[in-house]
């Protein structure tokens, strides 16, 4: 085992195979000289020249659309976007063309892309740097959607993104650059669609991912106190779904709360709830609970900031009025 | 035509010739098909453009790019698409390129390098851009040509995807088919210019205005850019001046546009203007341009043929291809 950052897993799962693959190569606005705006890509383009960590014009809609049109052409690009916020820019590439391309063709073509998304807030950015924009993604049919919570995750989560013959999103919650986390000496590729169980429980499940991991295990670590024993399910993946995990949980526990850090309303953890409503109804004995950002944009004050957005003390609230 | 001193020997001209011929015929079939009711959605004709698609795709090796637009019959004939194939598309059948999938305004290729037709207006110029890099990545001297239409240079793609394939000096060869009017909307009353080629000095990019109905003029223009693409040169872009003889869809009454208008057009049709050409130059004789007819007439028969004579596709197809190792959910019914 080996301690590295969430960045650095990040990094070493782009490192290795671009080390073992000519044909993936990375471009994004300053991911050359300059290491990326978070220093994800730092040193790369030292190791790997100008042709493989290419910075591109601020241009998100290119940057999108030149990963579909050369995955389409036999090479394995991945994307950087500075902010998953500036996916506005380049929504028409992704949705319209990257999600759609192969279907529409009958299947002939395929787009080997990884589009990486910085996301989340916390960091004091405001509105338009702190979204959690998931839930656009996960609605997309075509798309895959990764969001890992450790860099043990970050770095195999990367991997098979990269492995994959298809568009993955893979998002990154810019608060967990700098969280170090042990790593294996040799990381194997996380498969897309199984979720992790960070702790085991029998009382309540909590099904979460990205940094709302950690505030659940923090809530959990809270709720102990208190007798209620929380199992904390990190699904990874957010798309393809390891509905099984969940639902077994489920079956164990009985009640369930759903966290994420979006703005509550229309959010990735609806469709979840929507799930386990339609399959695992009659295993809950609480209503469906879920936690998330009020449905404001997030303010810049940092009193403001972390009052918009959720805390442990959110989640332990949650669980607690299901008891 | 014929001012130009050609390159090209009387074989390329014919070849060129009888992809016009397939154009103008596939299209006619679209067209009288879509007014019976046998082919669903929307169909956008190319004729009365044949002369950019071909001009432009004369100078293509197979294993180069082409990104094409919702007009997009045109450019997958030329780009060497099978008639067959995109007939049972329009037709919506399981034979289709797509499995009848993708419909008309989604054929591609990939054996021929055909990244697509496309629905957005604007899309492909990023896409063509990523081909063009995929091209200059792995160190090969294909190139990529990019068509699409006055109307959609006034999107921000067009200002991305030239700027980028400037500054990486990319193989990508834009071919602006400006055919006066972004549906309804004329030039004139979508951009404050009359030669769409001005834009390309904003991206010190060379920039040209061809006649689009002059099949070697738009020849000459796009395997100049070629060769310079081939060399790592960078991109150009080429304005090829058409205009199209249907609306922007079948069904389109055209009321914006007046007869007048439309006649003065038709003078410069481009198949009159290339079978002058190769009778009054002896490349082909009357008889010989009879006999190049009926053999495109019998490829759409059989064209038509085959798609009447495919199966629908499958309901199960419809929740396959999304990717490539999952199967979506089907319904019961």
């Amino acid at each position: 085992m080996r301690k590295m950052t969430y960045g650095q897993g990040i990094r070493e799962g782009m490192r290795t195979r671009m080390l073992e693959d000519p044909n993936v190569f990375i471009f994004g606005e300053d991911v050359g000289k300059f290491g990326g705006c978070f220093g994800v890509t730092a040193g790369m383009f030292d190791e790997f020249g100008e042709s493989r960590v290419r910075d591109t014009p601020i241009s998100e809609g290119v940057i999108i659309g030149a990963a579909v049109g050369s995955a389409a052409c036999g090479v394995r690009p991945i994307a950087e976007l500075m902010f998953i916020d500036f996916l506005t820019v380049g929504m028409d590439q992704l949705v319209n063309q990257a999600a759609k391309m192969r279907y529409m063709f009958g299947g002939k073509i395929n787009l080997p892309m990884v589009v990486r998304l910085p996301a989340g807030g916390g960091v004091g950015a405001a509105a338009q740097h702190s979204q959690s924009l998931e839930a656009w993604l996960t609605h997309v049919p075509g798309l895959k959607v990764v969001y890992p919570s450790n860099p043990q995750d970050a770095f195999g989560l990367m991997l098979s993104a990269i492995d994959d013959d298809n568009p993955v999103m893979y998002i990154e919650h810019k608060a967990m650059y700098a969280m170090t986390g042990e790593v294996e000496d040799e990381v194997k590729p996380i498969p897309f669609g199984k979720a992790s169980i960070k702790k085991e429980g029998s009382d309540v499940t909590i099904v979460t991912y990205g940094k709302q991991v950690f505030d659940s295990l923090k809530a959990a670590t809270i709720l102990s106190k208190d007798n209620i024993d929380v199992e904390v399910i990190d699904l990874r993946s957010l798309y393809p779904l390891d509905k099984e995990t969940i639902f077994a949980s489920i079956e164990k526990t009985h009640k369930v709360v759903i966290v994420s850090e979006e703005a509550k309303r229309g959010a990735y953890t609806g469709e979840l709830a929507a799930i386990i409503a339609e399959e695992c109804f009659f295993e809950c004995d609480a209503p469906i609970k879920r936690v998330g950002a009020l449905n404001t944009p997030i303010p810049f004050n940092p009193e403001l900031e972390s009052y918009v957005l959720p805390n442990e003390m959110d989640i332990v609230e949650a669980v607690k009025a299901l008891f | 035509m014929g001012g130009i001193i050609l390159k090209i020997s009387n074989e390329s001209i014919i070849e060129m010739y009888t992809k016009m011929l397939k154009i103008r015929k596939f299209e006619t079939k679209a067209m009288n098909a879509f007014a019976e009711g046998d082919i669903p959605g929307f169909v956008h004709l190319y004729l009365g453009e044949e002369a950019v698609a071909t001009g432009a795709c004369a100078n293509l090796r197979d294993d180069d790019y082409i990104t094409s637009t919702h007009r997009g019959h045109g450019h997958i004939i030329a780009k060497g698409g099978d008639l067959k194939f995109m007939m049972a598309e329009l037709f919506g059948k399981e034979t289709g390129y797509c499995k009848g999938k993708g419909g008309s305004m989604h054929i591609a290729d990939a054996t021929k390098g055909i990244l697509g037709a496309n629905g957005i207006v604007g899309a492909g110029h990023n896409i063509a851009v990523g081909a063009g890099l995929a091209a200059q990545y792995k160190g090969t001297d294909q190139v990529c040509i990019c068509f699409f239409g006055d109307a959609s240079t006034n999107q921000s793609t067009f200002h991305e995807a030239m700027n980028l394939a400037s500054v990486w000096k990319l193989p990508v060869i834009f071919v602006c088919e400006n055919n006066g009017y972004g549906i309804s909307v004329s030039q004139a009353r979508h951009q404050n210019i009359t030669d769409v080629s001005v834009r390309a000095t904003a991206y010190n990019v060379p920039g040209i205005t061809v006649d689009g109905n002059d099949v070697f003029a738009v020849y000459e223009a796009v395997n100049e850019a070629v060769t310079r693409a081939r060399k790592a040169q960078g991109p150009t872009l080429i304005e090829c001046k058409t205009y199209r003889h249907r609306g922007h869809f079948e069904g389109d009454p055209t009321v914006y546009r007046s007869s007048e208008e439309l006649e003065k057009w038709m003078k410069k049709d481009p198949i009159p203007r290339i079978e002058k050409y190769l009778v009054e130059n002896s490349i082909v004789t009357e008889e010989g341009i009879k006999t190049l007819n009926g053999e495109v007439d019998k490829m759409i028969a059989d064209a038509v043929e085959f798609a009447l004579s495919s199966k629908n596709p499958s309901k199960a197809s419809a929740v396959e291809d999304v990717y490539t190792d999952i199967v979506e959910e089907a319904r019961l019914r």
